[in-house]
């Protein structure tokens, strides 16, 4: 039985390809009544008064609630990493009280027995306000005499990192290139909206949530509220994607539980997309002033990065940390002798930022593979020379680079000679010449990304160094039940990633069980108790590692279990396909048998308990490091600006793979998210601070018209770091393809003196440029 | 208020609804059929996308009222006999999903397409499904998945 590597089709699949689906804005309960927010018009404002009295007048309004009726129980949403010493986080009611401070803010609230008369009601409420100026530009913000977005300023925090010696490096430097490069805000757009269901029987709670975190959740929302722990139950029922999204402990959810709690009564929010599009968290949102030193051959001396990071409003679950976790990762594959990272978090009255897939990851790798690309055009080099003279070869691993971290193994050689041949490289340079030679009005370019990432969130004592609030284990269980099938217990929380399938074909090799024999349990606090939850691509390195430990020890249970009835030592049995057998002789017992032998306990040895099921926690010793490298083509319309992806080639090395569909579909949309970053997406505020991409008419995200087949392959170097070499895929996509697609456009366009294109590449942007 | 009369994946309904309520939320709140999601409030996502009397439409932009006397189809009626329409089986086949949510929509708007155009191009497939955003799987697998949909439903039209 070797399911490891095998592409099986999914487990998950029939119950959502049928809508037989439990989307929390699904469920029901008796008595249920609906929720609504009105949400602040103005970016930042004194509240004055908020008159709820005739919202609660309206037919089927059951209560109305200003910030100031929650004021003393909502408590502060919370921030879990405190990233210095300097860091200020502001109180964050999830209600406002007396401060508004980006639009979308929710300022009161309507129950109504129906979501149709809650929202009539919201036209109801009275709220006055006192303007206060927005606060919108970052470089702005840090200005001496710009309006505070609070008391104590608009700084967050700011951190300093420096390897080796900078000066040095810079010093006569024969090369440098200083480039200043803008990740724009995005909006997640996880399809299924943001839904919250909570209910009480007076003395315990209950909330259902689209959630990737519910274990986290659990335990934030009684630090947050004051509920004991042991009183919250958190579900996430199916989940409709996440990215990050929903990576966080909102406002919404903690008021839900407490209306409940109030009301006595189960009540439902779900959000609008537009209300989404608002106040989901967003992503990315930096200004990167990049510099980096190399000698004349190409090879890097030193890079500097200076980052100003928009926190948006308020701190959030992990805002502060998202701009440090590229903090390590700005030198991406490449060798150097100094390195220096800066950062200054900032607020704004704007949606606060935070995780959004890749998280900081895609921010650093589009910083340091933008500008491979400007050194080799600087010395007119081919980029993937110049790449090649700079990176870890293979023979190198482990590497500890310059800023801190070992790789433990890759082969950035194999990767890019694969990708090379699929793309057909020379000949698209070729191409690429003639184009230019002609002087074709549609000019063709070619975009490089060897990029890697650290993923597997992680090793808890690097996350304790990192000052951050949590570990980063993750914990599972399997149960064998009497009748010899197999109930899997993961603290992993899956909205879209396959976890059901990955985890029984892991358990399904380690105990020699049948792959249809086996069920996943996941999400619910009270089913699966212990977690750590899903995100940063981590679920299999952390998560499935600890289902197979489960299994291991399941398996030495199972070995006492079977000398006994054998009547041999434990060193006398053979294991294989789910049987043990003593060596030399036909006598032997099945997994399935000893599950059964060890459920009616009639004749157990000394010490074995009357069950055959155990439970691990795994924690890393270090990240994983997925690598890989990405070729574009893009056809440059020089007379319309419009950019078009031609070809698409992504080899990936993920490590060992356990599920090569499960694997491929997650390369194909990270790569997506990421093209989308580079042509389409950007989350907009006009001069006085209301988001202008609040539908999904304003935010473009893009279409099937919009986006190539991709090809895809991969190489396969296993990681040191867990017993199955597996690496992380969630984010590799997404990281990986942004710089790959401006790479392209600009490459396209260069001997037009180009050297740039703000992100989103949109027509307009690529034919301004070109004039 | 308005008296409907709709039929919905093969059972007849009569309801009292208010002139504003949208088709999607009868379909959800009234007649349970949650199988049917709600992605956006501008009619960009086609998540909600059901077959009004034989076409595709996106239940959000449709008022109940103006479904009465109409036949709907969900993706919860699909399939037939306890087994999954081809085009279903299609997605399962090529791994064209991910966390499922633009899924019942996405399966409407294919098998919609394929009225006009049974052996649609990979063109033709992603110009069909433009109206239906999916944000998990680049729809790579999607446009794989709808060709062999239309190939196993050209085959099921062909054998007797």
């Amino acid at each position: 039985m070797t399911e490891v590597g095998k592409a099986r089709k999914r487990k998950e699949d029939a119950r959502l390809l049928t809508g037989r689906t439990q989307w929390t804005d699904n469920l029901r309960q008796p008595g249920m009544l609906h929720v609504m927010f009105l949400r602040s018009p103005m970016a930042h404002a004194r509240i004055t008064g908020v008159d709820v009295s005739a919202a609660r007048d309206l037919p089927g309004v059951v209560a109305a609630f200003s910030g100031q009726d929650f004021a003393a129980e909502q408590g502060s949403l919370p921030c879990a990493w405190p990233v210095s010493e300097d860091i200020v986080i502001p109180d964050h009611p999830p209600m406002a009280v007396s401060e508004v401070r980006y639009v979308g803010e929710a300022v009161a609230c309507v129950v109504a027995t129906d979501r149709y008369l809650a929202a009539d009601a919201l036209e109801a409420i009275e709220v006055d306000y006192e303007p206060l100026p927005a606060v919108l530009d970052m470089n702005e913000a840090l200005a001496p005499d710009s309006p505070k977005v609070h008391e104590a300023g608009n700084q967050a925090f700011t951190v300093k990192i420096t390897s080796g010696d900078v000066e040095a490096a810079f010093r006569d430097a024969p090369v440098v290139i200083d480039r200043t490069y803008i990740q724009q805000r995005l909006i997640p757009s996880a399809m299924e909206p943001r839904s919250v269901l909570a209910t009480t029987d007076g003395d315990s709670f209950t909330l259902w949530s689209a959630t990737q975190i519910p274990h986290v959740l659990r335990v934030m929302l009684a630090v947050v509220t004051g509920i004991p722990e042991h009183k919250i139950r958190v579900i996430a029922p199916d989940v409709g994607g996440g990215f990050g999204s929903k990576l966080q402990v909102t406002a919404e959810e903690v008021l839900c539980l407490l209306l409940t709690k109030r009301l006595g009564k189960p009540v439902k929010w779900t959000e609008s997309r537009s209300e989404g599009n608002l106040t989901v968290h967003h992503g990315r949102d930096q200004i990167q002033h990049l510099r980096l030193a190399a000698e004349a051959d190409g090879r890097i001396r030193g890079l500097q990065v200076e980052l100003l990071a928009d926190m948006g409003a308020y701190l959030m679950l992990v805002t502060p940390g998202v701009p440090l976790l590229g903090a390590s990762m700005f030198n991406g594959i490449y060798k150097m002798d100094a390195y220096e990272f800066g950062c200054t978090g900032v607020f704004t009255t704007k949606m606060p930022t935070d995780a959004y897939r890749g998280a900081g990851r895609p921010e650093a790798t589009y910083g340091i593979e933008r500008m491979m690309d400007e050194l080799a055009a600087e010395l007119r080099l081919d980029p993937l020379e110049v790449r090649r003279r700079n990176w870890i070869k293979h023979e190198e691993f482990p590497f500890t680079t310059i800023s801190g971290l070992t790789y433990d193994s890759g082969n950035y050689e194999a990767a890019t000679d694969k990708a090379m041949a699929l793309f057909g490289y020379d000949k698209l340079r070729a191409e690429q010449a003639d184009r230019r030679d002609r002087g074709d009005p549609v000019q063709l370019g070619i975009g490089v990304s060897t990029f890697t990432e650290m993923c597997g969130l992680a090793p808890s004592r690097m996350l304790g160094a990192a000052n951050y609030g949590a570990g980063g284990w993750e914990h599972g269980s399997v149960r064998m039940l009497p009748t010899g099938k197999v109930e899997v217990v993961t603290g992993s929380s899956p909205h879209g990633q396959g976890h059901v399938t990955a985890w029984s074909q892991i358990t399904s090799d380690a105990l020699g069980v049948p792959f249809e024999d086996i069920t996943v349990l996941h999400g619910d606090t009270a089913i699966a108790p212990r977690g750590m939850d899903t995100y940063g691509s981590r679920s299999l390195t952390v998560g499935g590692i600890a289902v197979l430990k489960a299994c291991d020890k399941v398996k030495d249970k199972a070995r006492k279990l079977a000398s006994h009835m054998l009547e041999c030592s434990p060193d006398d049995l053979d294991f294989a396909e789910g049987v043990f057998k003593v060596k030399g002789t036909d006598s032997q017992k099945s997994i399935q048998e000893l599950a059964y032998a060890a459920f009616t306990a009639h004749d157990l040895p000394e010490g074995v308990e009357a069950r055959l099921d155990s439970d691990a926690t795994f924690d890393p010793e270090n990240y994983s490091f997925p690598h890989g490298t990405h070729l574009c083509a893009v056809e440059v319309d020089t007379e319309t600006g419009m950019a078009k992806i031609r070809s698409y080639v992504a080899v990936d090395d993920v490590g060992k793979v356990v599920n090569p569909l499960i694997v491929e579909g997650q390369i194909h949309g990270g790569i997506a998210q990421g093209v989308a970053q580079a042509l389409y997406e950007e989350a907009v505020y006009d001069a006085e601070g209301n988001l202008l991409t609040t539908t999904m008419a304003d935010y473009l995200l893009p279409t099937a018209m919009d986006l190539p087949d991709f090809v895809t392959d991969r190489t396969e170097t296993p990681a040191t770091s867990n017993p199955l070499g597996a690496k992380g895929v969630g984010e590799a996509g997404t990281i990986a393809s942004t710089p790959a697609v401006v790479n392209a456009i600009v490459d396209a366009l260069r001997p037009r003196g180009v050297h740039d294109i703000q992100m989103p590449c949109t027509p307009e942007r690529i034919w301004r440029a070109l004039r | 208020m308005p008296r409907i009369a709709v039929t919905v994946d093969g059972v007849k309904y009569e309801e009292e609804v208010e002139p504003r309520l949208l088709l999607v939320h009868l379909l959800r709140e009234r007649l349970g059929k949650t199988g049917t999601p709600v992605g956006c409030d501008t009619s960009n996502c086609g998540a909600c996308t059901v077959m009004l009397d034989g076409k595709s439409v996106k239940s959000c932009s449709v008022l109940a009222v103006q479904a009465d006397g109409c036949d709907i189809v969900t993706i919860e009626g699909l399939g037939a006999n306890g087994s999954m329409h081809p085009m279903q089986q299609a997605f399962h086949e090529e791994h064209a999903l991910q966390c499922g949510y633009c899924t019942p929509g996405m399966v409407m708007a294919a098998i919609d397409l394929l009225r006009d155009n049974p052996d649609p191009s990979e063109d033709a497939i992603r110009e069909g499904l433009e109206g239906n955003l999916c944000r998990c799987t680049g729809y790579c697998n999607i446009v794989r998945a709808v060709r062999r949909g239309a190939q196993e439903m050209g085959q099921a039209v062909r054998t007797p």
